[in-house]
């Protein structure tokens, strides 16, 4: 497996332009016609302490970090601490080598810089490398970016050292760099990029066998995070407000459309806190506009107010929920995906809400064009819901994916026109909550539009808007609102908004949600390669669950095994809850120990299922089924 | 012709049209100074010169909340604080509606206490009023963030520790454009403080005082009052800031001594507001956002050289 593809992690300190150089890599090898995938792993500080993004490149598509990595460049932490703290945060200064190690395979090659990093301070440094095989090229990049241009500039001379020892083109980079720095780095960077990479070829031979494949793409690619793909979406939705908080991940979405809006004629509002964000996104939606907010578990939680006066007010609003490690602040920089009961639940009285769960890069631009398109065609709040690893890796999609027409469509709204036609109250109020709604949509009017003045309120209303507390009303009325769910599972059923992996016939399935889809769909191609029979589906539809698929599904398979990344299998618990069976059936892999699932621990994790032994690896858990 | 033909339109307008035909649920008790608000809020529209379908008043919880129930225009009875963010962003969808929001004591100096901050700094266009009786009425009488220190309920029973909020002061120093005080005992003052703060360009704070003759027995009915501008014993420029701060204070002080102060206290006519700040760093559309969509022939902006530009 790891004889045709690249998985190349660079580590380094926090700061010191590990994700900036890390995108770059995964763009040039995009560009020399390779998939890639990155994965990024940081800790929740500003500057110093270990963080790695791994870039794994093949020439078919990639859609999951691999196993482990086969080639490591070690920066060194410029912002180290005083390694005398080495109590509270362990050797800091050699972590960028010392902390990758354990996941670097047989045969891997380590480039490591000298100017920070001395592997003398490593146990067992050397005897390790012999052990594993690997293929070490210390190299002083500290000092070649010193003498050649600026330190900060290692980072470059690092990627002209793998560069030549990987037979990467310095093209790519070259253009990179022009397209992206001002003359002034520009010149200097490119003499550190063309001397790196000349002095590794002269001075070193080369042990080691691991070569970048080669690739070539059918159709132009582009290279985005699932949190531009949220963003884009929403923008080609017609999404032209957002207001929010910052709160890590959810931040990245936030950056990028507060960054877009004011070049399309857009608004957005940073404020004061994440209630506030919700009620500024219900007050512009009700005026009229598409609007956005969103936050991240713990000020996804300060949104329950405002998202249940959505449901009752019903005022259509998209509210995306980056979940990371909880509760509370929990892993602020790491992912899990244990808010899904949060989000289909939080707020007082019945869930009347749509919840959509992407699960890659590609799918997150159409859930997020789906949420406007059901939050505006129903007047409904909708829930994005996605995590720390989806907002923040990197995927080539086909450009073409996304050359899509604009829909500003603004949904169930009236014209005046309708509204001289449409009932009033005897207070000549806009009858904006009739009872004879088709599929319980009843049309709202904007305000400013003559005749369409009416009553919202978070109380139960009759048509009018009325705080009406007559029993009738309420039964009708919440009969209503419910009803709007059913037309929404119908509009979602023609979309195919599941993705189904493997043989169709297969015996045992995998079911998963939100960012393990791609790493699953990996499993079930290895488990098929291995003979077992799988196959697997990913399930973007959390409210209104898909009933129909899922029963489908599970009564085709013998067994299924639900992947998730928390520690309850709240995903698991949701099919059974509104399958009403299949408890026997349905058993669980959970990891939550901040780390997404790599695909052999998912292979794992199956074989040990279905011979009722032991998962091997202690970072996941399985939990059987209730029949066994 | 605009999707929102109710702007601006050009007739005469009649308080009346305020007035719902149909009686609401009655939820304000006999002798409510709430009455007293509605009614000086009727009076202005006509003055304001703006018809009911392109008034936006949003109110929050409590007894005040259920202003909408009788007043005619588009509505939004919210939720406990939050009036302020949901009007601040309907304004900034459509500068061109008229938006008040309204709210209690509780709900706009204790709840969303920190969105009164922040709206005010922001000096949006729009008009804040504020029943202020010293007192939760539809909680049946709980001590609120203006009750007096000392102040017993049942939530209090040593009678509160705490220092009342300042409302006055915290608007003027929290950068609020135009602050004053009315009461509901003063309906003429009260109808010509809401003209002129609908009228302001930027934010208005209206601190009304209201008397809650259910819970608040003891409370005075804010009678004498005295009209602070139109008084030789209180020489103060509205316009100067620093005036403006010390004649608030004092107003605020008095109030608890038994003196009922009221006028206005703070006038800036020069201080941008909010959307035209961020129209001028081109952050915000000069045409009304709204209007875009239900404009046929505007061109829709695709992402597409957007993500090619950066992504490829």
């Amino acid at each position: 497996m790891t004889d045709h593809e690249l998985m190349w992690r660079i580590a380094g300190g926090s700061g010191d332009g590990i994700a900036s150089t890390s995108q770059n890599f995964a763009k040039a090898l995009m560009r020399a016609g390779l998939h890639v995938f990155t994965h990024r792993h940081y800790p929740s500080r500003i500057r110093g302490g270990h963080t790695y993004t791994e870039v794994r490149a093949k020439p078919e598509p990639v859609r999951s970090r691999g196993d482990g990595f086969n080639c490591l460049l070690a920066l060194g932490d410029s912002f180290a601490r005083n390694p005398q703290e080495g109590a509270y945060y362990g050797d800091e200064e050699v972590k960028p080598l010392s902390e990758n190690l354990d996941e670097l395979n047989e045969g891997g090659v380590i480039v490591y810089d000298t100017g920070l990093l001395d592997s003398d301070d490593i146990p067992n440094f050397d005897q390790r490398v012999e052990e594993n095989d690997w293929h070490v090229y210390p190299l002083n990049l500290r000092e070649i970016a010193r003498d050649h241009g600026r330190e900060v500039m290692r980072n470059t001379a690092g990627v002209g050292a793998t560069a030549a020892l990987l037979g990467i083109d310095l093209q790519y980079f070259e253009e990179l760099m022009a397209e992206s720095m001002p003359e002034d780095i520009l010149e200097p960077n490119t003499e550190i990029l063309h001397y790196t990479h000349d002095m590794v070829k002269e001075e070193f031979e080369f042990t080691h066998d691991l070569r970048v494949p080669e690739g070539n793409h059918d159709e132009e690619q582009v290279l985005l995070s699932g949190s531009d793909t949220i963003a884009y979406g929403a923008l080609d939705e017609g999404c032209r407000f957002i207001a929010g908080y910052p709160m890590t991940p959810w931040t990245e979405v936030f950056t990028i459309m507060s960054q877009a809006l004011p070049e399309v004629g857009g608004i957005s509002e940073q404020v004061e806190d994440e209630i506030a964000a919700a009620a500024l996104a219900l007050g512009a939606s009700h005026a009229g506009v598409k609007a956005m907010s969103g936050s991240s578990g713990g000020g996804f939680a300060l949104m329950s107010e405002p998202l249940g006066l959505a449901e009752m007010s019903e005022t259509p609003v998209v509210l995306v929920e980056a979940m990371r490690a909880g509760p509370s602040t929990g892993l602020p920089t790491k992912p899990e995906q244990a808010d899904l009961e949060h989000v289909l639940y939080t707020s007082q009285g019945d869930s009347n809400r749509v919840v959509l769960a992407p699960g890659t890069v590609a799918e997150a631009y159409e859930q997020s064009r789906l949420a406007f398109q059901l939050a505006y065609g129903y007047n409904i709040p909708v829930i994005l819901l996605y995590d720390q690893k989806l907002g923040g890796e990197l995927m080539n999609v086909p450009a073409s994916h996304f050359d899509r027409e604009p829909n500003p469509d603004l949904g169930a709204v009236t014209t005046e026109e309708e509204l001289e036609e449409a009932p009033h109250g005897p207070g000549g109020k806009f009858h904006r909550y009739r009872y004879d709604a088709e599929d319980g949509v009843s049309p709202r009017s904007i305000p400013g539009q003559k005749g369409g003045h009416f009553l919202v309120t978070g109380n139960e209303h009759n048509p009018a808007g009325h705080i009406d507390e007559d029993p009738t009303n309420r039964v009708t009325q919440v009969e209503r609102r419910m009803s709007k769910l059913d037309g929404v599972r119908e509009f979602l059923d023609d979309k195919n908004t599941q993705t189904y992996m493997g043989p169709e016939g297969a015996d045992y399935g995998l079911i998963t949600f939100g960012s393990q889809q791609g790493t699953v769909r990996e499993a079930v191609d290895r488990l098929n390669e291995a003979g077992h029979s799988v196959k697997g589906i990913g399930v973007s539809d959390m409210m209104p669950y898909p009933v129909e698929e899922m029963t489908e599904f599970l009564e085709s398979v013998d067994e299924a095994l639900v992947v998730e990344m928390n520690a309850s299998g709240q995903f698991r618990g949701l099919t059974q809850k509104e399958l009403g069976r299949f408890g026997d059936k349905l058993s669980s892999l959970l990891k939550y120990n901040g780390e997404p699932f790599e695909p052999a621990e998912i292979v794992a994790g199956f074989e040990a299922s279905i011979e009722g032994q032991d998962v091997p690896d202690q970072q996941t858990t399985y939990v059987p089924a209730a029949g066994d | 012709m605009s999707a929102f033909s109710a702007i601006g339109e050009d007739r005469e307008i009649d308080r009346e049209e305020f007035t719902p035909t149909l009686e609401p649920q009655a939820t304000w008790c006999p002798g409510c100074g709430d009455f007293g608000v509605l009614k000086a809020l009727k009076q202005a529209m006509p003055e304001v010169g703006r018809n009911p379908d392109e008034v936006l008043l949003v109110t929050g919880i409590g007894c005040s909340g259920k202003l909408n129930s009788y007043f005619e225009s588009y509505g939004y009875h919210s939720i406990h604080g939050r009036s302020l963010p949901i009007a601040r962003a309907a304004k900034l969808a459509n500068p061109e509606l008229e938006v008040i929001a309204a709210g209690g004591d509780g709900d706009g100096y204790g709840i969303g206490g920190n969105h009164f901050m922040h709206t005010a700094r922001e000096n949006h266009d729009m008009t804040y009023i504020v029943f202020n009786n010293e007192i939760f009425g539809l909680t049946k009488g709980q001590t609120s963030p203006t009750s007096p220190k000392g102040h017993k309920s049942k939530t209090q029973p040593h009678g509160s520790a705490k220092d009342p909020i300042r409302p006055l002061s915290l608007a003027l120093t929290s950068g609020a454009s135009y602050v004053a005080r009315t009461a509901a005992v003063n309906p003429n003052q009260a109808k010509e403080i809401l003209v002129e703060a609908m009228q302001h360009d930027g934010f208005a704070h209206v601190d009304f005082l209201t008397q809650c003759p259910t819970w608040n027995k003891d409370a005075r009915q804010y009678v004498p009052y005295i009209d602070v501008n139109d008084n030789d014993d209180y020489d103060f420029d509205p316009t100067n800031k620093e005036e403006a701060a010390a004649m608030a204070t004092e107003a605020e002080q008095s109030l608890y001594e038994g003196e009922v102060l009221t006028g206005r206290f703070y006038v800036d006519a020069d201080r941008p507001s909010y959307s035209e700040e961020k129209q001028a760093i081109g952050e915000m559309p000069e045409e009304p956002l709204a209007e875009r969509y239900f404009d046929d022939d505007y061109e829709w902006e695709r992402t597409h050289d957007l993500l090619l530009d950066r992504h490829k």
